[in-house]
Order: C-alpha cells, then structure tokens, then sequence
C-alpha cells in the first residue's frame, strides 16, 4: 500500500527529480540488500527505490531482475550492463544511462544475481510502472507478476489501467484478474460477492486458487464457540482426517490436559526407577511383555513417582467436553457461502475436464504404443516373425534423427529429412537382417527370436560404442513446442498431437498398401500361403524381405518422433520391445486394427489404473501387465481375432 | 597326484608370497569399480575417465609413496550382485589399496559387506539417502543435509513455497530423501495435505498426466514448487513435458537433485530456463582451481565434455586419499582411515572441504538456476555444511550418530550410549 | 531298474564323474579348503555357474524337450532366491538387534524387537513397519518351503491358465515374458514390502555362522550347488527316460498328434512346466546367497531370454549340452568384464572388450543358431559319430 502511495507521488514529481548522482547514492545506502538480496530483506529496499521517485528507478529495477547489474571493482559503483560477443562487458551508468566503461573483463565485475523469490518481488514492484507501458511484453509481464502476488494495492491501479488497454486479449485478462482482486479484496461484501459469482464458471487455476484462498480455514479448539466465528466444519476425533492422539494432542499442547502416557514413556519410567533389580515392584527380569510393564508403571503411579496414565474414558470425557471446528479466516459468512457456490460449481466442470484431459492422455499413450508397435504389426503380425531387434531399430531411427540435427541446424528442416532418412536407414537395416539371418531361419519361429535377440544387443552396445552412454538430445521445432490448451483443464503438448497424426497417417498409409496395392496383396497371397503364391509367379523371397524392411522402416520412423517428446538413448528401444509384442498379441495378429486396438486398449486401461492411483505409476504398468496375462487366457488370439484358416497356429 | 598337489600348493604359495611382497611397495594399486555398459554406463563411465585423469596427474607429479598408481578397472555392468563379486575380486585378486567406485545406493550396498568383511577402503562419490556409515567407506558425495534440506530451505525461505510436490523415481534415494522431506516440511508447519508424492519408474517417459496433477495443485492458491529425486534420462521427458505445458520456473519452479550438466546435454534447456538444481559443485563456479579442473578434464576427455559434481567429488576424495597416504606413510587401510579423519582439500568451488569422524565431507551447498546453454547459475551458496550421516528429522535416526575417530562406532544411540552395530545395515 | 536306466543314459554317469572330479579339484584348489590356487571370489562365481547350470538344465527340459520356450524361468529363481534371502535378512538382523539391546536396563518386549528389527530392514527404503508378506521369515523351515512351493503353485496356476487356453508357441513366450516382467515390476514397487530396487542385501553373511570366514561358507555353498546340480541331472534324466520322456518329446515335435493318441498334453506340459519352475526355485535359492544380493533386475525379462541363449549355445535336448552353455557363457562374461581378456589395438582403433564383449556375444547368438543350431553339445555327438 506505502510503495502504491509512494509510487504516485512519485510519478508526479517526475519531471523535476533528475540529479546526476542520486540513485548510485540511494543504492549505495542500500548496497548489502542490493548485493545479496532475499526474499524477506528486499521489501524496504524497494520501497525505498520506489519511493525516491527516482526516473531512473524503473530502468534499473528492472536491469536488476534480469541479472544485468554490476557492482565495478574499480570504483565499487553499480552499473547496469550487458555482454558484448567476446564476453567482456559494456557497463552504464544508472543515473545517466551514459557508458561508463566498455570492455571490462567479468572478472573485474561482480555480477549481481537476484534469486528467483527477489526477481518477483521486483517484478511486484514493477507492475504499477508497467501496466500502462507502451511496450506490449512489458504489460504481459506486469500482469504475470501481478497474478503471482495478488495484492490488495494493485487494485486501483490496475483498474485504472483497463480502459486505455488497446490490447483484447490482454484486456479480457486484466479484467479478470481484476475481479480476482475484487473477489479478495473488495471494499463491500456486495462487491465481493458479485465478483466472486463471476468465478463460479472459471477453471483456471489461478481462479480456483482465488477461492481456496477466500475459503482458507484454520482449526479452532474450543469449549464454547466464540461469536461471530464463521465455520466451515465441525470435526469428530477418530473420524475422517482428524485422528483422536492427534486431537488430545492438542488438547494437551494448548488446553493443558494431562499428557497420554505412551509405551515409550512407561519404559523409561521403568528404567529411572529400577531399585535393586526391581522396578515398580516387579523384577526387571519379567518386564519382557507389556502387560508386567503397565502393572509395574500402575505400582509407580500408586507410589506417587509418575503420572497417570489417561484412560480411554478420560479422552472420550475431553473429546466431549471440547470442540473441534474448522473455522474461516473471513468472518463474513455471505461471502463464504457465495464462494462456496461457486467452488462447487467449478469442481464439478474441472472433474468432467480432468476426465476428459485423462481421456486425451490415454489416447496419446496408445497412440505411442501403436506407433511402438505398428513395425511390428507388419513383422510379427503378418509375417510371423519375431523381431526382437525391433526396439533397436526405434534406436536407430531416432539416433538417425540426432545426426540429422548435427548436420541441418534447422529444426524443421532437419525433421523433414530425418524422418524419410530413418525410414530408408532401418529399411535397409531391415532388408540385410532379413537377407542374411531371417531367411534360413523362417520354419524355426523360437530360434528367430534368439538370434534377433543376439542382434539386439549386438546393435545395442555398438550404439553405446559410437554415440557413448548420454542420452542424445534430439529437439522439436519450435512450432511443436507448448501445448493446445482447450480449456484451463484440458491441453495436450502439440508433440503428442503430431505423434497421434503420425500414427494415424501409419495406420492409413498400412491399410493402403496391404489392402489396395499390389504389394499389399502378394504380402498376404505369400503369408497365408507361400507355395500357392509362388505357383501364381509371385516372388515370395523378394516378397518377404519388402515386407520385413516395411515393417523396419516404419519402426525408425518411429524411433524418430519418441525420441522427439521422450529421449534418445541406446536403450530406448528396449524400453518399448516387451510392450510392443505385447501390443501386437493383445490386438489380435495378423490384423492392422487388431494392433490398433491393442494400443489403445493398454494405454486406457494404464491410464485409468494411473487415475485411480496417481502416486504410483509403477503400480499402474504392473496391474496393466497382470491385465495382459489374464486377458490373454481368456481370449487367446487377441481382440480383433482372425478367423478360417488364415488364423493358423 | 600328491605330487601334483604338493606342487601346486608350493606354487600358491610362492605366488602367495610374492603378492604380499608387492602389496608393501610399489606399483600402489586403486580400483575403479564403475559399470562401463549397461544403465549405469551413462553416468558412470564419466567417473571412470575422471579416475584414469586424477591417477595420470597424480603419477606426472610423482606418484605417492614414491610408487606410480596403477589403476585397475573393472565393469560391474550395471549389475548389482556383480558389483559385489566384482570388489571382492579387486581386494583379494588384484589386492588394490583403496577403490573408488559405485554410483547407485543399491550397488554400494552390495559392496558394503564385501568391502566390511576384507577390511577394503571405498571412496563413494555421489550424493546419497544418508542413514549409512561404514568403517570402510568415506562418503565424498552429498548426505541429504547437505542438498535436499538447504534446496528445501531455499524454496521456503527464498522462494516462499507453500505447497510441494515432490517427485521422484521409485528407488531408496528418493524414498529415503522424501521421507526425510516430508518430515522436515511437516516440522516447517507444511499441512500433509500440501504435500503430494509421486513415484515414477526407471527411464518413465510418459508424464503428461503428472505434470498436468502438478500445475493442478496451484488450486490452493499456494505458491507451488516441485522438488526432483527423478532419475537419469527419465528427466529428459519430465522437462519436455513441463515445457511442452508452459510452466515457467517463476510459476512453478522446480529443484532437482539428480540433474547436472550432464544430464542437461541430452535436451534443449531454452525452455527450462530458471529451474533449479542443488549440488555442492557447478561447472561454472568461477575459481581458478575449477577452470584447470575442467581444461585438464576437456584435454583428457574431449572438448565437448562437461564437468560434473561426483566428478568433484572424486577429485576431493582422491587427493586426499593421497594426502592421508603420505601422512600415514602407507597404503594399510587402517593407517589411511585414521589419517583421513581431519584432512582438508580445497574445493572447485572454492573455500575448504574437511573429512569428518563420521566419514562425510564438510562441504558448501550451491543451488544454480537452468540456463540456455547447459549450465547453471550459480545464486545461492552457503558454507560449509557438516555432512549427517543419520539425519536429524526422522526420529528412529535424530538418536544415532557416527564417529569413527573418537566413539569408534558408525550407528550410535545417543540415548541409551551403545553402538547399535560395527557393520552398517545393508 | 536303477542299472537300466544308468545303462539306457551312460552320459548320467560320465556328468555325474565330471562333476564330481570338477568338484574335488576346485575343494583342492580353494582358498578355505585346499591351496589357496583359486581365490573365495572365483569360488563364489564357480558355485553360482553351478547355480545357473541347474536353471538351464530345467530350461533345457522345457525348452528342449518339451517345446515350451518359456521365457520366465528366472522369476521362479528370483522367487527361490527371495524367500531365502527373507530368512537370511531376518536372522541376520535380530541377531544384530539382540545383542545391540542386550544392555538395556529392562528386557525388550517382543514387540520391540520386531520394530527393532523392521526399522533396521526397512530403514533403508524408508519404512519401519512389516509388511504381510514377511510373516513366515522367522522361520527358515517355512522361508525354504516357501522355495518349493511358490514357484511351483505359480507356476501350476499360470501353466494350467496358459495351456488349457491352448496358448502355444511363441504367444506363450510372450506371456511368460510378462509374466517376469510384471514380477519385476511388482518388486520394484517399494510399497510391495521387499525393499523395492534395493532388494535384498548382505545374504553373503549366514545368520549364526559370523565367525566363519567366507572362504569356507563359499565352500559350503559349492558344494550344496554341486550336489543340487548332480541331483537335478538324475532326476531330470530320469523323467526323461521312459515312456514320460518319450511322450515329453513328442508333445514337443507334435503336439496335436500326441494329443490324437489319445495323451493328455496338458497334464504333461503342466508336469514338466511345475516341475522344472521347483527346480529353478532351488537353483536361486542356492545361488542369491553365494552372490550376496538379490533385487528386481535379477528378475528383469532378459535374463530369461539370456537362459535361453545359454541352452541354445550349449545344445538344446542335451542336458549336458545346456549345462556346458551356461558354464561356458557365463564364465566368458566374466572373463570380458573382469578385464581379463586383452584388449586388442588395431593402430586406429583399439578395442577395448569391456565395450565390445556384448557385440561380439550377440554376434555369436546369431552365428550359433544360423550354423550351429546343435550348439556345443552337438561336438559331443560328432566325435561319437568321428568314432564310430
């Protein structure tokens, strides 16, 4: 409130406060504070910066919160400053903005860092000079800081400022947070009250958080309620949150009731009275079980040495001689009862939004295992073969992706390289797997799976061997970065999006080529019956292998958009390997939407688990798991089974 | 056949003979026991190198006891039981001097029966759970007293945190680090129900659910702020996501204590800018010590290489290991550990690191915020912060001490004055 | 009877005589027992390779002569070194606590000593209190019933789901694949009462045995191991022999055929499946205390694929090929990561065999099942025909 007061006197005195030295004098009284600031130190000192009325102030507030403040060795004086490309600094000085010194080595300036508490509190102090700055990022800034610490005193300031915004958006925000400051701070309860039935349909969290903050309750334990207490709840001891020791904790901590004897305390009471080998009439010797320790204590007690142990009786006599009451920190019950309206009403839209945004998680989830999967869909589902190298072909789709990175600097450039690139990597991977060891082995299915296996970690440690043990970063483009927000609620990351439509377009594009092509329909006439397709001039070696590099190609597509929103290691793929067979299996082999399903029916079912239990993610892969096996007893060629013969063994 | 017995046995023996005749002079042997494939690889391999650097400059300044240090490397492959038979080996086979070794808590405590039953000597670089003081063991990383309690104590006091999250991988560091928190927070006057706990998987990459609970907790209308025990390159998709969803450190800051710089060369940090991490060392604390440290490293190593905190820590840990040698004028186990009690050896990042009776460091906590290159900034630094092996917040171990030089004892009851166990619980 | 069937299975006796001699030159040869030529800790690696030679002969059952490629035989040795490692955790522990309370004034209550001892065992991951699943590791006569029958009563349910729902081939190397991974997953979960990724711990150190040095408890543990792995070949030898093998076999080279005549398959397979899960239980509960450590990874799905490698390069439906397998892998693995093998320059590049052991391992699969689909075992075959 001071620093608003201060702040307009101050604009006012503007034009004539200009002196050459002032505020290096005025910083330099608060030299210690302005070196090494905290949070619960730098109040006075920017009331006072504020205060002077200073125009110079601003400029250098906010040099100090972005770290551009230097304290010079030479002359001990601060500076603002910035970097020139050779490292050595340009500094100015904070009266005149004149240069002062240019450059200077960073040894011979100390660079004053405010930490992240100071910064806001800077920004705080700044939001009355910038929420009318021409400068739009300015007034964005202003209003972050502003929703970070509502304050009482930004009210008018900010109010005054919502009429000559020229900015929609930015309006419509200011006059929101606005009626959050109202809902708080409000001069009248009617005030306050409209305000807050204005929150009754916003989601945002800060909007919500306006109302915890109005219905924040505090415990009260009382014999007989005080008038005029608001309350919220009146609490039972043994029931709900409030345990019963707890409860005559507290009694005992701020009623004076005499304290519970716990086991804990009879022992040591025991130990301090040991006379003789004998403690409370018993022989120490005996004092192996409780029940001869409280008879020990009870002799104590009898004696006079120690205190009582308080029975269940007494604490149920105190339990009902006070009360226990969650209480309202504001008085006004109107004002509690219309926020309590109004949180109502948004808990039930941000419960339906959170099932929704959980809907959209899982959908992203399954839409991952299918893109995981859907090499293998070709591979393992129509061919047959288990490919336990699959995961490393993800792997090198996605280190495919990382050399692409070090080449093309530009992100989307490069992203529009590497995908096609990885694709043609591990087809070609693929073809030579399939030519030199698939090929001999393709009446022997379980060997398949050996020497895949061996493959496996064969390219995995070679991988270790040429790009070394750190993860790999492999970054998205810039217009993949943030999130498609619908509502305060429900918003998924733009990567996770793009993830979705590529495996839709995977899933198309697959149905296409199996289904209406050429290819597509000798791969089925050589899977479900290689000697009759060979009779009709199909090739069926030539057949086979295109359809094992498809499969292949795919997976290092794959590799290069899950290393794009997770991670790009040697070990990526062997993170998805069990997963994706399971996938496949779960969905029905030998069936591109049986994959689809299969996906989607894990990622939901490990979303819900996930839901149901949001502090144990691993709880929620091992259920999903225990779900596979059972499922798998019970429907045994998966979701979308095929039938006749095609369906085999 | 008894021939041939007898024969063998005098060959034994001789052999016998022979490597204890070595043992007492030189080459002086050190075993680095860190995994070179498997998981651990990825941040193991470093401390491997680290060592291989340390012991070459070490020999060019001429060795110690007037010996060249021979290292002896083995890969333990990320395999915990491995680890074990692994350090037997080096003590009994290659009969090393001392070894330097292990990452993970659970590898340390495969080793620590090994290393407690052949009277071994083990430097353990990394920050750790606490609650564990071997006779053999000197802890040159970080006990939580000396990273998760001052992190937590910056969110409180500088960041004005009021509601946490704490997030972490399902393992005992996080589990114990946590528990230690929790407590801690509700000691501070933190409602339980301002705490939210989360445990995610080894390597987890699907975290937009967590994130979106997280930001969620700003419904309050508490400041918010996430304290990380996530593990290796799962926090790669933790900070994509947290990206992806626009959370800003100012809004929602979050300190990890598993994440340095070489963790942060696997992602774009432009996005992360302002997070925070606390170690007890950065790659850009500015001291000439620290600037030959990472010249040497990039020399040794590669230019693109970044230095780390358990590479600090080794670095203390060796040059003392030197030190404490010299001024025991042998290599014998018992003779280093006494000497070790009270050695000091300056910091990278300035001022004086001290070994403690309890076998932890004394050591000054830094917290550094992301920036766009890579590197933290460094805006936070106390002094020197007496490493805890029993931590004081949770009350089965606020009565247990250690203290090797005077007590003789690493698990002591201070309210009942007996040693609770010689060996330490594994 | 007991002639005939060593008569019909000569290779019996020969693996029974190798083993034993193998046996008594290592006692030789030991640190605690002979001349100090073979270190505790190669002992150690000795008896555990006797350890994983037992599993892979059960997997070679299995696989090699019942056509099951099951993928999940090493939950059930994880199991088997779990229950054991509950006992050894427990005993050490009270031990531990008895003596640190043995000078308090007043004598503990029961009930101290068990949180005494819970807040030793779980302090570590960050608990106090026992877990149900704990409630039997008092007792070791209980701990090691649990060996036996844990694995076994698993592996009867999930064999009887499996196979009365016809599930074959690689489908059911799929699910038994989940089967060890959700196994591990539950471990790992710190609230399912096993110390989460930390496992189990110190089980090198025999409750009631402090003062005996390890060089002769690795003895002890050799021995058992050598005498456990002699016992699984007889007896698996003799379920292999008669007409039991003979139909084992056949449900592997045809299953519905079999079925035709008229066999109940299932009951075979479940037999077999059953049978060779106790066994793999034994061979962990055997092996954990020997390695020291037990945890979640030990669990992890590749290790069954790795037992799978073991019996193919050792030479499928032998047993004996199965157990030179694991013995050979095993031992060159260590050999590679311990160091010991010379790393070779090549002037540009050197290789170092830390970093390429496993792509030359994997290498080898592929090479062992493309050209050598008999694996080792199938040497033994040649020279015999070389003979004849």
């Amino acid at each position: 409130m001071l620093r608003l007061l201060t702040l307009v006197i101050a604009l006012a005195w503007l034009p004539f406060a200009v002196s050459a030295q002032e505020l290096q004098t005025l910083l330099q009284s608060h030299r210690d504070v302005i070196i090494k600031p905290s949070r619960k130190t730098v109040g006075p000192t920017l009331d006072a910066l504020v205060a002077s009325g200073l125009p110079t102030v601003r400029g250098f507030l906010e040099a100090w919160q972005e770290k551009n403040v230097y304290l010079h060795a030479e002359d001990d004086l601060f500076y603002t400053g910035s970097e020139d490309d050779s490292g050595d600094l340009t500094l100015l000085d904070v009266d005149t903005g004149a240069e002062a010194a240019t450059g200077v080595g960073r040894k011979d300036a100390q660079q004053i860092k405010p930490n992240g508490g100071v910064r806001r509190e800077i920004g705080s102090a700044l939001v009355a000079f910038q929420l009318s700055d021409p400068d739009i990022a300015r007034r964005t800034q202003a209003l972050d800081a502003l929703a970070r610490a509502l304050d009482a005193s930004q009210l008018a300031p900010l109010i005054a400022s919502i009429d000559s915004e020229t900015d929609a958006r930015l309006k419509t925000r200011k006059q929101k947070l606005a009626n959050y400051l109202q809902a708080r701070f409000g001069e009248s309860p009617a005030i306050r009250v409209a305000a807050i039935n204005n929150l009754a349909d916003d989601l945002s969290v800060d909007g919500r958080a306006v109302l915890s903050q109005i219905l924040a309750v505090k415990m009260l334990v009382a014999q007989e309620l005080p008038d005029g207490t608001n309350v919220a709840s009146v609490l039972a001891p043994g029931e709900g949150d409030l345990e019963r020791d707890t409860a005559y904790q507290m009694l005992v901590d701020d009623h004076g009731l005499p304290a519970l004897v716990l086991a804990s305390d009879i022992r040591r009471a025991l130990e301090t009275h040991v006379e003789g080998g004998i403690s409370g009439g018993v022989p120490v010797a005996k004092l192996d079980n409780q029940a001869e320790r409280i008879r020990a204590y009870d002799t104590l007690v009898a004696a006079g040495k120690v205190p009582a142990r308080v029975s269940e009786a007494a604490i149920d006599a105190a339990f009902a001689d006070w009360g226990f009451y969650n209480v309202y920190l504001e008085s006004d019950p109107t004002i509690t009862e219309a926020a309590e309206t109004a949180q109502a009403s948004v808990k039930t839209r941000v419960s339906l939004s959170q099932t929704a945004d959980i809907g959209l998680d899982a959908i992203s989830l399954a839409s991952i295992y299918f893109l995981a999967a859907i090499g293998l869909a070709v591979t393992f589902g129509v061919m047959g073969v288990i490919n336990m190298a699959h995961g490393e072909f993800i792997m090198m789709g996605a280190y495919t992706g990382y050399i692409v990175q070090q080449i093309v600097p530009d992100y989307t450039l490069s992203l529009i390289i590497a995908l096609p690139l990885a694709f043609a990597v591990t087809f070609g991977a693929g073809v030579a797997m399939e030519r030199l060891v698939i090929r001999w082995l393709y009446n022997r299915p379980l060997e398949t799976l050996l020497a895949t296996f061996g493959i496996s970690i064969a390219l995995q440690q070679l991988a270790k061997n040429i790009f070394g043990t750190q993860a790999r970063p492999l970054t998205s483009p810039g217009w993949l970065d943030g999130a498609w927000i619908i509502n305060d609620v429900i918003q998924i990351s733009y990567i996770r999006i793009a993830i979705f439509v590529l495996a839709l377009t995977f899933l198309c594009l697959l149905l296409l080529i199996l289904k209406r092509t050429r290819l597509g329909l000798e791969v089925r006439a050589v899977t479900q019956n290689p000697r009759m397709a060979a009779s009709m001039g199909i090739n069926p070696e030539k057949i086979k292998m295109l359809t094992f590099g498809l499969g292949s190609g795919i997976a290092g597509i794959a590799g290069v958009a899950i290393g794009l929103y997770a991670k790009v290691t040697s070990e990526m793929g062997a993170d998805y390997i069990v997963q994706s067979f399971m996938t496949v299996v779960v969905g029905g082999v030998g069936n591109v939407w049986g994959t689809l399903a299969g996906a989607s029916m894990i990622g939901g079912f490990q979303k819900g688990v996930e839901w149901l239990n949001p502090s144990n993610t691993l709880a929620a892969q091992t259920y999903m798991i225990l779900f596979i096996i059972l499922f798998i007893q019970f429907r045994p060629k998966g979701i979308v089974a095929l039938k006749g013969r095609a369906a085999g063994d | 056949m008894t021939r041939l017995t007898k024969l063998m046995a005098t060959t034994a023996a001789s052999m016998l003979v022979a490597g204890a005749a070595a043992a007492a002079d030189c080459p002086v042997k050190v075993g680095v026991l860190h995994s070179l494939s498997g998981t651990m690889a990825i941040s193991e391999t470093t401390l491997k190198d680290t060592m291989l650097m340390l012991i070459e400059q070490q020999n060019k300044a001429g060795g110690v006891l007037g010996c060249q240090i021979e290292p002896v490397v083995v890969d333990p492959a990320s395999d915990w039981p491995l680890f074990a038979e692994k350090a037997r080996e080096l003590l009994t086979v290659h009969e090393v001097d001392v070894i330097f070794g292990n990452w993970t808590s659970v590898s340390r405590k495969s080793v620590l029966p090994v290393i407690e039953e052949l009277n071994g000597l083990l430097f353990y670089p990394v920050q750790y759970e606490g609650e564990e003081s071997s006779k053999n063991v000197f802890y040159t990383g970080a006990a939580p007293n000396q990273q998760a309690i001052p992190a937590v104590d910056y969110f409180l006091e500088e960041l004005g945190i009021e509601r946490f999250a704490l997030l972490g991988t399902d393992y005992v560091y996080p589990r114990t680090t946590n528990n230690i928190l929790e407590q801690y927070l509700k000691d501070k006057g933190i409602a339980a129900e301002d705490i939210f706990v989360n445990y995610t998987p080894f390597g987890h990459s699907d975290w937009a659910t967590i994130v979106s609970d997280v930001v969620g907790l700003g419904e309050g209308g508490k400041q918010v702020g996430v304290i990380s025990t996530v593990n290796g390159d799962a926090n790669i998709g933790f900070y994509k996501e947290l990206a992806a969803a626009g959370v800003s450190a100012d809004d929602l800051p979050v300190v990890a204590f598993s994440v340095g710089e070489e963790e942060l060369s696997g992602l774009d940090t432009s996005n992360l800018v302002g997070h925070l991490a606390a170690w007890n060392y950065f790659q850009s604390a500015e001291t000439e010590a620290n600037a030959e440290f990472i010249d040497a490293w990039k020399e040794f190593a590669g230019a693109e290489r970044v230095t780390n905190d358990p590479m600090e820590a080794h670095y203390i840990g060796f040059n003392m290991w030197v030190a404490a040698t010299e001024a025991a004028g042998s290599t014998d186990v018992d003779a280093v550990r006494t000497s070790m009690y009270g050695q000091e050896f300056p910091n990278l990042t300035g001022g004086t690191a001290v070994m403690l009776p309890n076998h932890h460091l004394a050591k000054p906590v830094l917290i550094g915020e992301i920036q766009a290159d890579g590197q933290f900034d460094i805006i936070s630094k106390t002094t020197e912060v007496p490493g805890d092996a029993w931590t004081d917040f949770l009350p089965e171990s606020a009565v247990l001490t250690s203290d090797w030089k005077d007590l003789g004892c690493g698990m002591y009851n201070t309210e009942t004055k007996t040693c609770v166990q010689l060996t330490s619980n594994y | 009877m007991q002639r005939s069937f060593l008569a019909q299975n000569p290779s019996v006796l020969w693996f029974l005589a190798a083993l034993g001699i193998f046996t008594i030159g290592v006692t030789l040869l030991a640190e605690g027992t002979g001349s100090a030529f073979i270190s505790t800790s190669f002992v150690k690696t000795l008896g555990k390779v006797l350890c994983l030679c037992l599993i892979a002969i059960a997997m070679d059952v299995v696989w090699g002569y019942c056509g099951i490629l099951s993928l999940g035989h090493f939950a059930f040795f994880g199991i088997g070194g779990y229950s054991v490692g509950m006992w050894l955790m427990y005993a050490r522990t009270e031990a531990i606590v008895e003596t640190s309370m043995a000078p308090s004034v007043i004598p503990p209550t029961a009930a101290e000593v068990q949180d005494a001892i819970a807040a030793q065992i779980f302090g570590v991951v960050g608990a106090s209190e026992f877990p149900m699943i704990w409630m039997f590791s008092h007792s070791l006569v209980l701990q090691l019933l649990m060996v036996v029958l844990i694995p076994g009563l698993l592996a009867l349910i999930f064999g009887w789901l499996a196979f009365r729902s016809r599930v074959t081939g690689v489908y059911l190397s799929i699910l038994t694949q989940a089967m060890t991974l959700a196994l591990s997953l539950y471990l790992l979960q710190n609230d399912s009462g096993l110390r989460g990724n930390n496992g189990l711990s110190g089980l090198q150190n025999i409750p009631g045995f402090d003062n005996v040095p390890q060089s002769t408890i690795s003895m002890v543990f050799f021995w058992a191991s050598a005498l456990a792995l002699g016992a699984g070949y007889v007896l698996f030898a003799r379920v292999l022999s008669g007409k039991m093998g003979s139909v084992i076999r056949a449900v592997r080279d045809d299953e519905v055929r079999v079925r035709f005549l008229g066999y109940h398959v299932e009951s075979y397979k479940l037999f077999v499946f059953t049978l060779t899960a106790i066994v793999a239980g034994i061979a962990g509960a055997l092996y954990y205390p020997q390695a020291g450590i037990i945890n979640p990874t030990e669990v992890a799905p590749i290790a069954s694929i790795y037992l799978a490698v073991w019996v193919a390069i050792g030479g499928r439906g032998r047993l004996y090929g199965s157990v030179i397998g694991a013995a050979f892998v095993s031992l060159l693995a260590s050999w590679f990561t311990g160091g010991g093998a010379p790393n070779i320059n090549l002037g540009v590049y050197e290789i170092l065999w830390t970093e390429w052991w496993l792509v030359l391992l994997g290498a080898s699969f592929v090479a062992v099942t493309l050209f050598f689909p008999g694996g080792i075992g199938s040497l033994f075959d040649r020279l015999k025909g070389d003979a004849k």
